[in-house]
């Protein structure tokens, strides 16, 4: 299949298929409805299952049933749908179950706005919902990576058991850029006959299973949440994932940026270099687990003197990238978050601004 | 090299389907696009617009202060828009609407009537194509057979369509060539 | 001469942590005789809610899910959709239902989701310590009533049976009691019954089940029956109030 021009909502659908995953449950909510428009088409041509629930904390519980049958299951929202499946996160991610969450981020608090965003930044990387859990979160630039992450996330939520999120701003929901659905990323569902209430006669079994996620015995959940903690202990051993940017030169600043504020900011490093200025740039393409490391390592080159955390949100990122740096160099933070991303002129401005 | 252009308009003009058949064709050309568009609640009459980059290397960042190039189809999306053209960019201005030029001197400003043509043509709605067939065969941003190619495509399952179509693409590129260009210096 | 009664298969050898004089345990003994009855044990997935039964998947020997508080029908749903051949039920209280959840199962019976709910209303909130329920009955004192249910103030009891019986969506609602034998052999045909129309992939399916809560009404097990039937049953009336045939014919 060739490069085709989709809307990075409609993209994330068609995904979502190639992935292997024909259930989805859906409530409309800008800037992410094209989703479930696209998949009300598309998942009967593919004997699918497309269902829009009531609201999103039904729907979000929908999830949760498919995800419990060991289906592949997902749904998409935006920013204060997420809030309200946020619970649900919760349940899916204690009774263990895998199962994929997109949020098309808009602004906030409250309704907000429609426009981009990442002002969810710490709702999705610091655990969403109450408990000791976290997400694996992965967070795209263009549509073809918000494809690629979307059918990396079925089989990453298989192999922890724990809910994946795809952390996007609105403009990846509603840009168009050519896409293509690799081969390398189909994958077989893992065999989840152990744990999923999937009936015994499906597997062929006479024990029973049970997804729960309440351990009133208070040794037993504080064992269940330290079989969770060491879960999220291996997601930052083996997925973290960034993107680096004119970082083999000797920079003077280190951006550290996600999303479509990184594209912004390349731009704005690219015209820095022709003035003479450089700029390197550390992209977490996961922003749970964080590249702590890279950013750390990326920080202490000597040319640098200072780390700038660039996003759509009040500085949401900003204390991960503190952690990482671990005071070896100031950190300074810039952005916007009313739904006007800036400019590449704007970012260099404020670039310039810290490094002065 | 790159080039962006803005298209702008009321909602319902089918400002944001001419803009991705222009990334269509750009891209069918081995070009990087992207569209990208304002989205609002307004479904209808509201004021629409949509970006599209067209660049021969991977495109960074997606928004863009400055486009290069212009096509207004009502007059507050000239006003907002023609100030903040790269110099030497084409404005193409919908002249049945907006009865204004762009104010500018370092512009080609195409003012064409897109709108009369194409209720001449049989019928208003077509009015996007018209000034898209002018846009592109004034500004060269792609191949003009490409386009004609695109928009075929576009319309493959309603193929009593594509001959209107085709007319207007050919009508707004004819009447783009009869205009005097500027004496504008083009950017290589 | 072999044995006559003994306990179902789909029932786990679990004593249960229900109140002495609660009838939980007749309605997990009646939901697992149905299953038994219709050999479905080994495709059927049950769905506990938060309450008193929050704990009912200890007490079945096949495949169980707990839900949040309310959300039973929605879970269910997602099952239901993407799994159409098990068999699933959700097993719910009038907190659990007719307060937080009452969305989601009007919605899932409005949809006509091809699963059974067993709904058993007992009038108050059971395990959370006896508070008011939105089936409390007016002027009934509980923890947050002191002074009786005031329906001034929060309204008359909610009658969820007759609510779900208004859609024009088919389906199979009835409403029994468990409080006397007599009571307990037509529940457990409606239960039956009920999950006969989710086999026949027919409709939603719907049993109400009035029920009792000593503990919580400050009563003996003796006198909560009386109490019930003096009380509840006036109000909530017994019997079929929806099939599935009904439309079809009519």
């Amino acid at each position: 299949m060739g490069k085709v021009l989709m809307k990075g909502n409609e993209a994330i659908g068609e995904a979502a298929i190639k992935a292997g995953c024909l259930n989805y449950f859906a409530y409309p909510i800008t800037p992410q409805s094209e989703v479930a428009e696209y998949l009300s088409r598309r998942l009967p041509e593919v004997d699918g299952v497309f269902l829009q629930g009531e609201s999103e904390v039904a729907v979000s519980y929908m999830v949760f049933g498919a995800a419990a049958c060991g289906e592949r299951v997902f749904t998409t929202s935006s920013s204060p749908g997420i809030s309200l499946m946020s619970e649900a996160i919760s349940y899916i991610a204690g009774a263990e179950c895998p199962a994929v969450f997109v949020n098309i981020m808009r602004g906030g608090p409250g309704l907000g706005g429609i426009l981009p965003s990442q002002a969810d930044y710490l709702q999705a990387t610091k655990g969403i919902g109450h408990g000791d859990f976290r997400l694996l979160v992965m967070a795209p630039a263009s549509v073809q990576e918000a494809v690629e992450m979307v059918m990396m996330a079925f089989p990453l939520a298989e192999k922890y058991r724990n809910p994946v999120m795809i952390l996007g701003d609105g403009l990846i929901g509603q840009m168009m850029e050519p896409v293509e659905f690799p081969d390398r990323l189909q994958s077989e569902p893992i065999n989840k006959d152990d744990w999923a209430t999937n009936g015994m006669a499906m597997r062929k079994s006479e024990q029973r299973n049970l997804v729960k996620s309440l351990f009133l015995d208070p040794e037993q959940l504080n064992a269940h949440n330290l079989v969770l903690k060491a879960k999220y202990e291996r997601m930052a051993r083996e997925e973290v994932k960034y993107d680096s940017y004119n970082t083999a030169v000797n920079y003077k600043a280190l951006v550290v940026s996600y999303g479509t504020m990184s594209r912004v900011c390349r731009t704005a490093i690219d015209d820095l270099k022709a003035d003479g200025f450089e700029v390197g740039m550390i992209r977490p393409q996961i922003v749970f687990p964080f590249p702590e490391s890279a950013v750390y390592d990326a920080a202490s080159k000597k040319s640098c003197k200072i780390v700038i955390c660039i996003e759509m949100s009040m500085g949401q990122m900003v204390e991960d990238v503190e952690r990482s740096v671990k005071g070896i160099r100031p950190v300074r933070w810039y952005g916007k978050c009313g739904g006007e991303v800036p400019t590449p002129e704007e970012v260099m401005d404020a670039i310039k601004a810290c490094e002065e | 090299m790159q080039s962006e252009v803005m298209f702008a308009g009321f909602g319902g003009q089918g400002i944001l389907l001419s803009g991705k058949m222009l990334a269509e064709a750009a891209m069918a050309k081995g070009f990087e696009v992207a569209w990208v568009p304002s989205y609002g609640p307004e479904m209808r009459g509201g004021t629409a617009y949509c970006m599209v980059v067209v660049s021969e290397k991977s495109i960074a960042s997606p928004i863009i202060q400055n486009p290069m190039h212009l096509i207004a189809m009502n007059r507050p999306s000239l006003e907002k828009f023609a100030p903040v053209v790269k110099p030497s960019g084409v404005v193409l201005i919908n002249s049945s609407l907006i009865s204004a030029g762009a104010g500018r001197d370092d512009i080609d400003e195409l003012a064409l009537p897109v709108t009369e043509i194409a209720r001449e043509l049989g019928s208003v709605k077509i009015a996007n194509i018209v000034a898209l067939g002018a846009f592109v065969a004034r500004s060269k941003i792609v191949d003009f057979e490409s386009l004609r190619k695109t928009v075929k495509e576009e319309f493959a399952d309603k193929e009593k369509f594509i001959p209107l179509n085709m007319a207007a693409l050919d009508r707004g590129k004819k009447m783009a060539l009869e205009v005097e260009p500027s004496n504008i210096p083009r950017p290589s | 001469m072999g044995k006559t009664f003994q306990k179902p298969i789909s029932l786990a050898e679990q004593d249960t942590h229900y109140c002495p004089g609660c009838t939980h345990g007749v309605i997990h003994r009646l939901v697992a005789e149905v299953i038994d009855e219709l050999d479905v044990r080994s495709r059927t997935v049950g769905i506990a809610p938060v309450g008193c039964a929050v704990l009912a998947y200890n007490y079945f020997t096949f495949d169980f899910l707990e839900a949040a508080h309310g959300r039973a029908p929605a879970v269910a749903t997602g099952i239901k959709r993407v799994r159409p051949d098990l068999i699933v039920f959700t097993y719910q209280g009038d907190g659990d239902l007719a307060s937080i959840g009452m969305a989601e199962i009007i919605h899932a019976a409005n949809r006509g989701e091809k699963f059974t709910t067993i709904f058993v209303n007992n009038a108050v909130y059971g395990m959370t310590g006896g508070q008011m329920a939105p089936t409390t009955m007016p002027n009934q004192r509980t923890t947050t009533s002191p002074l009786g249910r005031n329906v001034e103030e929060v309204g008359m009891p909610i009658k969820v049976a007759e609510l779900l019986s208004s859609f024009e969506t088919p389906g199979y609602i009835s409403r029994q009691a468990v409080l006397r034998p007599k009571y307990i052999v037509k529940a457990k045909k409606a239960i039956k019954k009920a999950f006969e129309y989710q086999m026949q992939n027919r409709c939603f399916s719907f049993v109400e089940l009035v029920s009792n809560c000593p503990t919580n009404w400050g009563l003996t097990p003796v006198e909560s029956i009386k109490w019930a039937e003096e009380t509840l049953l006036p109000y909530y009336k017994l019997g079929e109030f929806k099939n599935p045939d009904d439309v079809e014919e009519g």
